[in-house]
């Protein structure tokens, strides 16, 4: 197979609770680049990045994804985690009674763990929270407290990106990763992940406006609708969505 | 034929050892007890009210000794130290089976005004105080106290006197030890005069697995105007153990009263709060926590009646059950006529994590008067899928997310414990439970015995 593939995404479907949402996805990603999906509401974008980070909602009724030569749909939430998938959340859940602190060392370890590494020590563990916080400005008082538990709209996605930042990931995916910011917050999240964009990651931002492409810049934008990429394009496609809107996609798939 | 039976036979072949080997101020209420079983003729059964999930009488049916003729029975003391709470300091007591064992610096470490000794003991040296205070809370007419009542023959006193506060908690440590089914009938009398403050921190444990036990416990606390009481009951027991634990309260104004019972390992377990506040400008808490897996059984009952004005109460009750499981809440909160400005609150809030694991919570509130604040509630639910699917996405895997989310969910309980150092243990404590250690005191089974 092609090394340079990521992710190889072919006729993925999936369904939850007897409804089919994904209706046949092909994807292909490759290391150093930027994906953008776009779409209206209710065409399957959220199911989309679920399906791919094992969400058990998501029945997957037919196709496969194919992460750097492994079989991704087979694996269980926590080892997608462990081979490099990242998904952050559009609505971050909040975790009464876990610290930050202990939820990331449990990660963190889980990790290492997998590919036969010994835990951090305690010292090692904090440094690398120190560094890493830095990347999205996150302060220092969140680490005490229970995980996205009172925490205000930009600090939840902030500490996505944190996670994202501890974790290295080999794709991630951002799902309405903009939403809820406001701009100053927009520009430090998406800041944080620029800083963690190299040539060897690869990311798919999920979105339903252009705002977040101007920080964030795509080099492929997919267009999906009814649960299918019915057209993909450069970064002119979001600006053309921008301007024109879905309307005329739909229009143009559901004359077909 | 009830399982009360062997027990009665037993007292009348053996009345007038048992008598013997205690104290007439003990003795004294034995024939009130026996006539007070005949009449009941059997213990409690799931058909009487507030024992539908828990049968008594088949806590007792099995055909365990008792040990009239107190007969030194080998324990393992040395390991039991090991399960003192790291920097707390305690005065420490045992109970081995039935017997009250004082360590030596219990002894040397008293300060003036406090006693803690066998029961007997003081109803030997003090039978006037003893019999002021012994069997006035507990009453006859309930089965499993008049039992206790027949049996007990050593017992523990607590006697903290006016204005005297005991800065170190006191431990009680209570282990099991025997080579064949055996029953300890314990009792712990604590009188707290006025003003006096004394925290006390009980842990049961067994040795020698694989035996059963039977823990019938009845404990009588006196809180004097204005005294503080700590208490704290962790159970740390096997699943062949029964307990039985019956607890009566009474507070006088402006008493204090902070409580945790944990269980962390048990067998079938039955704890009864009764708690009766007289005195004005009273404070009760009553926290509890359970986590049960396997097929551990936890029954707590609380009857909390407030009879004067401006007191407080919060009850707070949480199980997390796993596997086959079965837990049970039932507790009532009585506000009687003229008790005004009371605030009284309860809570009982459950994780079933398995599909097999069972909660039957019954929470009431009983209102005879106006201006009170007052709520109780019951949840029963499972762990969050949402929080579980986030955790995995970051790497945490299943099995230790649900650790991590059941610990999580007990925290509250724990934070409610006024001690510090007792909070960083049980924290610990049930961390190393969810872990999967059966127990925290592996030093307690694996050390070799010596004899006491």
């Amino acid at each position: 197979m092609d090394k340079d593939i990521l992710l190889k995404v072919s006729g993925l479907r999936a369904k939850v609770e007897n409804k089919e949402i994904l209706r046949g996805i092909d994807l292909e990603i490759h290391p150093g680049e930027v994906h953008a999906i776009m779409g209206p509401n209710g065409s399957g974008k959220s199911t989309l990045s679920g399906v791919l980070a094992g969400d058990p909602a998501y029945t997957v009724t037919g196709g496969s994804a194919i992460f750097h030569g492994i079989n991704l749909l087979e694996l269980s939430p926590e080892d997608r985690s462990h081979e490099g998938l990242f998904l952050s959340f559009q609505y971050p859940v909040e975790i009464p009674g876990v610290s930050m602190v202990n939820f990331m060392r449990a990660a963190v370890n889980a990790k290492r763990e997998y590919f036969h590494e010994a835990p951090l020590s305690a010292g090692e563990f904090l440094k690398l929270m120190r560094a890493k916080r830095a990347i999205v400005e996150l302060d220092n008082k969140l680490a005490s407290r229970s995980v996205n538990e009172g925490f205000s709209g930009g600090e939840k996605k902030r500490n996505e990106i944190f996670q994202m930042a501890v974790l290295e990931p080999r794709l991630a995916i951002l799902d309405e990763t903009d939403s809820g910011l406001d701009i100053d917050a927009l520009r430090v999240v998406a800041g944080g992940v620029n800083k963690l964009k190299t040539d060897r990651n690869a990311t798919i931002v999920i979105t339903h406006y252009q705002r977040l492409l101007d920080y964030i810049k795509p080099d492929f934008v997919h267009v999906l609708y009814k649960g299918r990429i019915v057209r993909t394009g450069g970064p002119e496609l979001a600006l053309e969505l921008e301007e024109r809107g879905y309307d005329w996609i739909k229009e143009l798939e559901d004359n077909k | 034929m009830s399982s009360l039976t062997q027990y009665t036979d037993l007292y009348r072949q053996t009345a007038a050892k048992i008598d013997a080997n205690s104290a007439p101020v003990l003795n004294a209420l034995r024939p009130a007890a026996l006539e007070a079983l005949d009449r009941a003729g059997r213990l409690p059964l799931p058909s009487d009210e507030g024992f539908e999930k828990t049968s008594i009488e088949e806590m007792y049916a099995p055909d365990f000794g008792l040990n009239p003729d107190r007969l030194p029975i080998e324990a393992d003391i040395a390991a039991t130290f090991r399960c003192d709470v790291p920097n707390l300091s305690t005065l420490l007591a045992l109970v081995v089976n039935d017997r009250f064992v004082p360590t030596s610096t219990l002894i040397k470490n008293l300060p003036e005004g406090v006693t803690v000794c066998s029961l007997r003991e003081a109803a030997l040296n003090h039978p006037d105080l003893v019999a002021k205070y012994y069997g006035r809370l507990a009453p006859l007419d309930v089965p499993g106290v008049a039992l206790n009542t027949l049996l007990c023959q050593e017992g523990v006193f607590i006697h903290v006197g006016a204005g005297v506060r005991l800065h170190k908690p006191l431990q009680l440590v209570n282990i099991f030890s025997a080579r064949f089914p055996f029953m300890a009938p314990r009792r712990i009398l604590l009188v707290a005069e006025d003003g006096a403050e004394v925290q006390l921190l009980k842990c049961d444990h067994t040795q020698t697995p694989g035996v059963k036990y039977l823990s019938s416990e009845v404990v009588e606390i006196y809180a004097g105007a204005g005294a503080r009481i700590g208490w704290y009951d962790l159970e740390e027991s096997s699943a062949e153990t029964a307990r039985y634990s019956q607890f009566y309260l009474r507070q006088e104004r402006d008493s204090h009263f902070d409580s945790c019972t944990a269980t962390l390992c048990n067998g079938s377990t039955r704890n009864e709060y009764n708690i009766d506040v007289v005195g004005n400008g009273c404070h009760t808490l009553l926290a509890g926590m359970a986590i049960g897996t396997g097929s551990q059984h936890v029954d707590n009952n609380s009857q909390l009646t407030h009879r004067s004005e401006h007191s407080s109460s919060r009850q707070l009750f949480k199980y997390v059950l796993d596997d086959r499981a079965t837990g049970a809440f039932e507790g009532s909160i009585e506000v009687a006529h003229g008790a005004r400005f009371t605030e009284a609150y309860q809570s009982n809030r459950n994780i079933l994590a398995s599909r097999d694991a069972r909660m039957h919570t019954k929470p009431q509130l009983l209102i005879y008067n106006d201006d009170v604040k007052c709520s109780h509630g019951a949840t029963t639910g499972q762990l969050d899928a949402e929080a579980l699917f986030y955790m995995q996405t970051r790497g945490i895997p299943m099995k230790e997310a649900r650790r991590m989310l059941m610990q999580a969910f007990l925290v509250d309980v724990i934070d409610a414990i006024s001690l510090e150092q007792l909070r960083d243990r049980l924290r610990h404590m049930v961390e190393n439970r969810f872990s999967g250690d059966h127990t925290t005191c592996t030093t307690c089974r694996n050390n070799p015995a010596s004899k006491i």
